[in-house]
């Protein structure tokens, strides 16, 4: 909810003294820098230097500053172009990454949050609401990794426990109940690992999601924006439009755990990334998702409200296209869309059924 | 989540050729043929033996009406996944040692004289993990089912979704599920038979939908494994956690039945369900 806690992980809070002195160095200090993204903060670095003398010693470095800038554009954009599969996975968990109330706070009229299952409790990994957002009434469902360390505990880091996707069943219930669309944002690692989650049905509770939202009569709308952690994520992404933002992943299994089982140690993590094809890009081909929304230059994290922007658009988008099919038209193909996925050879030939 | 790779076949689980095997639960020496003929049950602890998929069928459905089907769908690598080992030679290997093409036997058949569409895993092949063959296949026996409105009856034995089609084995999950809610929706019977291991994403699909769910005694079912679970909290677990019982305590298994048993339990459901 707070913005504030973007000061964590800072690598300096030098310039905040000097905010507004000049036009990069006002956030670009505070940002966490991830290893790929070294000598982006170089050349940032620099630049902010150069800005200081400029300032200070009243001498005129407008054409060095401009060519620093586009070169550091450039080395952003090539970056950005070329990440590798584990780098995408890093970016998708960068601390400044937009999270669920952030895009609630860009994009939402009104919003308001309905708490618990009815059954256990009111998980806070998982949140529902009444919006309004994209020009339409919704129900707005999604996780919440939480921002500062008090309320990412609070949130299990956005792993949901069985009352939370209990809790997202009720509220697709009402919004089927009273013809509104669902709208679901997904960003986890995994559904929690432990022993009241077990003690609650955590599998029953993810099965029984799947199960009502493959029927659900009303639209469904998923967006996968930082982290799909297997069934985790899938427990509120049975819909009718699958996206992901491009630098988000989604698979069955997160790189570290698969590397751990696979190579009974860490070392393989980069290299499982790459194996599990887990980037929006891969995804697309293999049509277990739709669209791939692009996020800003350098990712979600350096323009959260260009990337909530992106968001609206795809969204208003959807939901205009989805308001307009019969709900029994909508339902066959919902079920299509998911009965095809898959690959597998049949009598020798293959048979798969691959979105080109 | 996952499938433990089995890179050690583990004899001692399984009924070797030889003639004498040892229980992995009470360590007594046991004749096979006698635990054989007890439907791979330990006589002296009553222990339940993992049974491959078409034993299963055979200890099951009754002789000679069990007509397979979807038989010819088998496994590609279409992520062309690596890791120590490429996957298409990993399935090389276990349709070599295990005489199938992947993980689940489906087909048609009676249960004491009662018509059910029937699936089972097959615990031997790569864990029982779920990928594209084992979601097509299961989807395909659910939708025969409604299109011959027959009740269902499906055998997990699964460490869950295959690693090796990542999020291709992922959305066979849904692909299930959804299958399910049409079986549903027909009005027709689902049996879901628990044995062991059901873990992962196999429990937290079809596994858990059933109408009815039986497990056998001590099957462990769970959706995370007990090794994920005892490192994230950093606890040792409790006795009997994730077992059959403690699923039934708290309300997750409506019946715990000896192997011996399965069959008249489930005339009896199909007996009381289909009109």
């Amino acid at each position: 909810m707070d913005n504030d806690s973007s000061m964590e992980g800072a690598s300096s809070a030098s310039s905040s003294g000097a905010a507004g002195s000049s036009s990069t160095s006002g956030t670009t200090s505070l940002r966490h820098t991830l290893a790929f993204e070294v000598p982006l903060a170089n050349l940032e670095k620099q630049i902010q230097e150069l800005e200081e003398l400029q300032a200070r010693k009243q001498v005129d470095y407008s054409s060095e500053l401009r060519q620093m800038r586009e070169n550091y554009t450039a080395l952003l954009k090539k970056t950005y172009d070329n990440l590798n599969a584990w780098e995408t996975v890093q970016v998708a968990r960068h601390p400044q990454r937009p999270l669920f109330f952030d895009y609630v706070n860009f994009l939402c009229r009104d919003y308001r949050e309905i708490h618990g299952d009815r059954l256990f409790g009111d998980d806070q990994a998982i949140r529902c609401g009444l919006a309004r957002m994209a020009g339409q009434k919704v129900m707005l469902i999604g996780h919440h990794k939480g921002r500062d360390t008090k309320e990412k505990v609070r949130c299990y880091f956005g792993l949901a426990h069985p009352e939370g996707y209990r809790k997202a069943l009720r509220a697709m219930k009402i919004a089927e109940k009273f013809g509104l669309p669902v709208v679901t944002l997904v960003d986890t690692p995994g559904a929690y690992p432990g022993i009241g989650a077990e003690e609650r049905g955590q599998a029953e509770s993810i099965a029984r999601n799947m199960f009502e939202m493959s029927r659900l009569r009303t639209p469904i709308v998923s967006i996968v924006t930082g982290e799909g952690g297997s069934g985790g994520a899938l427990g509120i992404a049975v819909a009718d439009r699958v996206a992901m933002l491009q630098y988000a992943w989604y698979s069955v299994i997160s790189p570290e755990a698969c590397s751990a089982i696979l190579y009974r140690g860490g070392e393989g993590t980069a290299q499982m990334a790459e194996a599990l094809k887990l980037t929006a890009k891969h995804l697309k081909r293999y049509g277990v998702v739709d669209t791939v929304i692009a996020e800003p230059l350098g990712g979600a994290h350096r323009d959260p409200a260009g990337a909530a922007h992106a968001v609206e658009l795809y969204l208003a988008k959807m939901l205009r296209d989805l308001k307009r099919c019969k709900i029994d038209n909508l339902l066959e193909r919902r079920y299509d869309r998911f009965r095809q996925l898959g690959e597998y050879a049949e009598s020798g030939r293959r048979a798969s059924k691959v979105a080109s | 989540m996952s499938q433990i790779p089995g890179e050690k076949p583990r004899e001692q689980e399984g009924i070797p050729e030889g003639l004498w095997l040892r229980c992995p639960e009470c360590s007594a020496m046991l004749f096979a043929k006698a635990v054989n003929d007890a439907l791979k049950v330990c006589p002296e602890c009553q222990y339940h033996f993992k049974v491959p998929a078409r034993e299963r069928i055979v200890q099951l459905v009754d002789e000679g009406t069990f007509e397979e089907k979807f038989a010819d769908v088998a496994p590609l690598d279409p992520l062309e996944f690596v890791d120590r080992k490429g996957y298409g030679d990993r399935l090389k290997e276990y349709q070599k040692k295990t005489g199938a093409l992947d993980a689940v036997v489906c087909g048609k058949g009676f249960i004491k004289g009662r018509q059910i569409m029937v699936a089972a895993m097959d615990p031997e092949f790569m864990g029982g993990s779920m990928g594209s063959v084992v979601g097509e296949k299961i989807t395909r026996t659910i939708e025969m089912a409604v299109d011959e409105k027959l009740p269902v009856l499906i055998v997990s034995s699964s460490g869950g979704a295959r690693m090796q089609e990542s999020t291709l084995s992922l959305m066979q999950m849904a692909k299930t599920s959804g299958a399910l809610a049409r079986l549903d929706d027909a009005g027709l019977l689902f049996i879901s038979l628990l044995t062991d291991p059901t873990t992962g994403g196999v429990t937290a699909s079809f596994a858990m939908l059933g109408d009815f769910i039986i497990a056998e005694p001590k099957a462990l079912i769970g959706f995370a494994g007990p090794r994920v679970i005892a490192n994230t909290i950093k606890q040792t677990l409790p006795e009997g956690f994730q077992r059959a019982e403690f699923l039934q305590e708290h309300g997750f298994v409506d019946f715990v039945v000896p192997r011996k048993d399965l069959r008249s339990e489930i005339a009896r459901l199909v007996d009381f369900c289909v009109k």
